[in-house]
């Protein structure tokens, strides 16, 4: 029998490279034998790009709108296959402005669920959105989803806040479901102290740091040829540090904990510890440079 | 067993503080501030009104949809009212407010029909817009006869963010300036359906009144035109008040908005006098066409003869004396019937007590007439009054009436079987209730499937009906089994 599926979500700051990290980690974890399913859950569809070599047109909600009801879907007609066999599926959405994007990933996941998409998995991985702006986009982490929260993260000092407020929405489901933080991935920006701040973090937020992954411009290049550095150049120190990454969370199985968020003066002294930021001085606060 | 006022006033103190007890804490303070007693020369009944009901009480509430769609625009008969949303608001709604109207449905009236746009999943996601373009698309083609369209906006609308002022405004230009109005009612806004009211008042005024200047030019106004506002013809009420109105040399150019019409409504600024009826659901209405017209308007109560004729001379005192000798002509006219109906009904009903507990006017307009027949009412209560309200009911009850405001299903429970009334006078949810307890009862929603009962006419009936409940063989009937 194969080993439990593992369920896992990566959140963080939008723009802060979720997907193009997912991507790659998902396509190390495919390379050491896993048989992975990742579930896109962003309006814009564009978690399995690097997997797929394409941006996936059929979502499930496209479909589902085309054909009247998600019920008149089959799974075939979602589930694309791309990289080592990765299966791949969008959830989709209205375009921005218009309608409720958070009831569309509640509607995709009860579909890939009922309909049996994650039947011989061993991996599936939500790759949500940047803001928990809503109930919908907290689905991934409700009782029988997710049980492992990756929060991708940099030094910078909002993409920190954001990683404190998504260890708040996981805080709230670990007391009503089993979800657990899993750890911070830092993705690096190369700002002040950052692997120690991310260290600190990661302390303060009762998880660890589970990886620091360095700048490197291959990334960029595997993304304009629409692929994962894994696939792109295999040999490449990056691709090691996306290995590395993968058999961390690979062996990170059953340790993930329930996070402890802080407060924002917690967070704003955290960075004042580090000299990011200087004691608050209330003459510049609203102040423009020069005046 | 009659009680002195003192005496129901200590009794009704005893009696809360009973209802109170089974609450936590919190609860009964809040809910001790909705339960009273009147004291003689209040300005008000001593309790608070229009504040949010309590989560896990059986509410006699509505939402703001219902203030809405049921209410204010609903009779609208040549217009098509579109509950927009999932499909259980307009279908649990239909047509069951009774608001009877002239006209052949289906062709150029639409008051019993149900037109909703039936949401599914899909719309939520993706939104709604497009799909109540396609619905004003159908209506358009299947109903050409339509005087209009209005949105009724069920919850998820005001959710996901629809445009339905873009949709409207798009299809009335395609239509030919069409009157097309976007209605924001979502059931989860305000307290009760009372702020449905509300803003179906305002949107008469932003999409009707605002854009009906140079329509109907054959209009032609007399010094003694008037607007019936705030008379749902339930049953005909409005029939029964108009021909009382007519006979005395007014003439009625409009009715809001039982049997009432689009045109109606645009002529309405033409009026001399609004005379007003339900003065919560449509007082915003009157006190706007006040102040941007300049038209007077009058509260009534077509209530009872004693309420009617107070009324009509009330009205005529706003005319000349042509109109004056009108109402005293019309108030003789009826006067012989109205003696029969008392001489007939007095001696079955005198002295019977009443509990009340309806909508947002008949807890106090109904009293009258209830006097008139003999009978008290000892306990009266509004579902969704504001203090405006509980301040008019002083003028209507007397010393001591047991005031329960915004009551829910226990609460009412406890209450009747405490005072235990001759008839309790409710909605559908009460009244099986109270018949069980072997309490008669009259629907005042509905008039239980009766009516009118407005005007002379209407009180004929009401007498009669009031008599049926109350002196029904039935209730000598009823055992106890198990004793």
């Amino acid at each position: 029998m194969a080993a439990k599926l593992r369920q896992i979500a990566f959140y963080g700051k939008g723009g802060i490279g979720k997907s193009t990290t997912s991507q790659n980690t998902l396509a190390a974890l495919a390379e050491m034998g896993q048989k992975i399913l990742i579930v896109g859950c962003d309006p814009k569809a564009d978690s399995t790009r690097l997997i797929l070599h394409s941006k996936a047109q059929d979502t499930v909600l496209s479909l589902a709108a085309e054909a009247g009801s998600v019920e008149d879907l089959e799974l075939e007609d979602v589930m694309k296959i791309g990289y080592r066999d990765i299966r791949c599926v969008e959830s989709g959405g209205p375009e921005p402005g218009v309608g409720c994007a958070g009831r569309g990933v509640i509607t995709s996941i009860n579909f890939l669920e009922e309909n049996g998409a994650y039947d011989g998995a061993d991996y599936v991985s939500y790759d949500v959105l940047g803001d928990v702006v809503c109930g919908g986009f907290a689905m991934p982490i409700r009782e029988n989803k997710a049980q492992e929260i990756y929060i991708v993260m940099s030094g910078e000092m909002m993409a920190m806040y954001a990683a404190n407020n998504i260890s708040k929405g996981v805080l709230k489901y670990a007391n009503s479901g089993g979800v657990r933080l899993g750890g911070l991935i830092c993705n690096e920006r190369q700002t002040d102290k950052e692997l120690e701040l991310a260290e600190a973090l990661a302390g303060k937020l009762g998880t660890k740091l589970i990886h620091f992954v360095p700048r490197d411009n291959i990334v960029q290049h595997a993304e304009l040829r629409r692929m994962t550095v894994l696939e792109y150049a295999p040999d490449s120190k990056q691709a090691q540090e996306y290995r590395t990454l993968a058999q961390k969370i690979h062996a990170n199985a059953g340790n993930g904990s329930i996070p402890t968020p802080i407060t924002m003066d917690e967070l704003e002294d955290m960075l004042m510890e580090f000299g990011i930021m200087q004691k608050e001085d209330t003459s510049v606060i609203g102040k423009a440079a020069g005046m | 067993m009659s009680l002195t006022a003192e005496e129901s006033k200590a009794r009704n103190r005893e009696l809360i503080e009973e209802v109170l007890k089974v609450y936590p804490e919190k609860t009964a303070k809040r809910r001790a501030k909705h339960l009273g007693t009147f004291e003689e020369g209040k300005p008000d009944c001593g309790v608070k009104s229009n504040i949010k009901s309590i989560p896990g009480v059986m509410t006699i509430r509505g939402c703001a949809y219902a203030g809405s769609k049921g209410v204010v625009w609903g009779p609208i008969k040549d217009m098509i009212h579109i509950s927009h949303g999932p499909v259980g608001c307009g279908q649990y709604s239909w047509a069951s407010r009774r608001n009877y109207y002239i006209g052949t449905t289906g062709v150029d009236t639409f008051g019993t029909m149900q037109f909703t746009s039936d949401f599914q999943e899909k719309d939520i996601v993706f939104g709604g817009d497009k799909k109540l373009e396609k619905i004003m698309d159908e209506i358009q083609a299947l109903f050409p006869l339509n005087h209009g369209i209005t949105v009724q906006s069920e919850c998820p609308i005001g959710l996901i963010g629809d445009d339905i002022e873009a949709v409207s405004k798009k299809k009335s230009k395609e239509f030919g300036g069409k009157t097309i109005v976007p209605v924001r009612c979502e059931g989860f806004r305000g307290v009760s359906q009372s702020l449905g009211h509300h803003i179906a008042n305002d949107t008469i005024r932003d999409h009707v009144f605002d854009k009906s200047e140079g329509k109907h030019p054959e209009f032609q106004g007399t010094p003694y035109d008037i607007a019936i506002i705030g008379d749902y013809n339930i049953g005909g009420d409005a029939w029964s008040s108009r021909i009382l109105l007519e006979d005395m040399g007014l003439r009625v150019i409009a009715q809001w908005s039982g049997d009432g019409s689009i045109a109606e409504l645009e002529n309405t600024p033409k009026a001399k006098l609004n005379v007003l009826h339900c003065y919560r659901s449509m007082n915003y209405i009157s006190r706007h066409m006040e102040e941007k017209y300049g038209i007077p308007w009058v509260e009534y109560n077509f209530f009872g003869p004693s309420k009617i004729e107070a009324s009509l001379r009330e009205i005529a005192n706003h005319f000349d004396d042509k109109i004056k000798e009108g109402a005293e002509r019309v108030i003789a006219k009826y006067r012989l019937m109205v003696d029969a109906v008392k001489a007939k009904y007095q001696p079955r009903l005198s002295g019977k007590k009443v509990m009340l507990y309806v909508g947002g006017l008949r807890p106090r307009h109904v009293i009258g007439a209830y006097e008139d027949l003999g009978m008290e009412v000892v306990g009266t209560g509004y579902e969704f009054g504001h203090n405006d309200d509980y301040q008019r009911t002083t003028h209507d009850i007397k010393d001591s009436t047991l005031i329960y405001d915004d009551v829910n299903g226990y609460e009412f429970e406890k209450l009747v079987d405490a005072i235990q009334p001759d008839l309790v006078g409710s909605g559908i949810k009460e009244k099986y209730v109270f018949q069980k307890m072997g309490v008669p009862f009259r629907q005042m929603h509905s008039w239980d499937y009766s009516g009118p009962y407005h005007g002379y006419d209407g009180f004929a009936i009401f007498a009669r009906d009031m008599d049926m409940a109350i002196n029904n063989p039935v209730w000598g009937l009823t055992k106890t089994p198990w004793k």
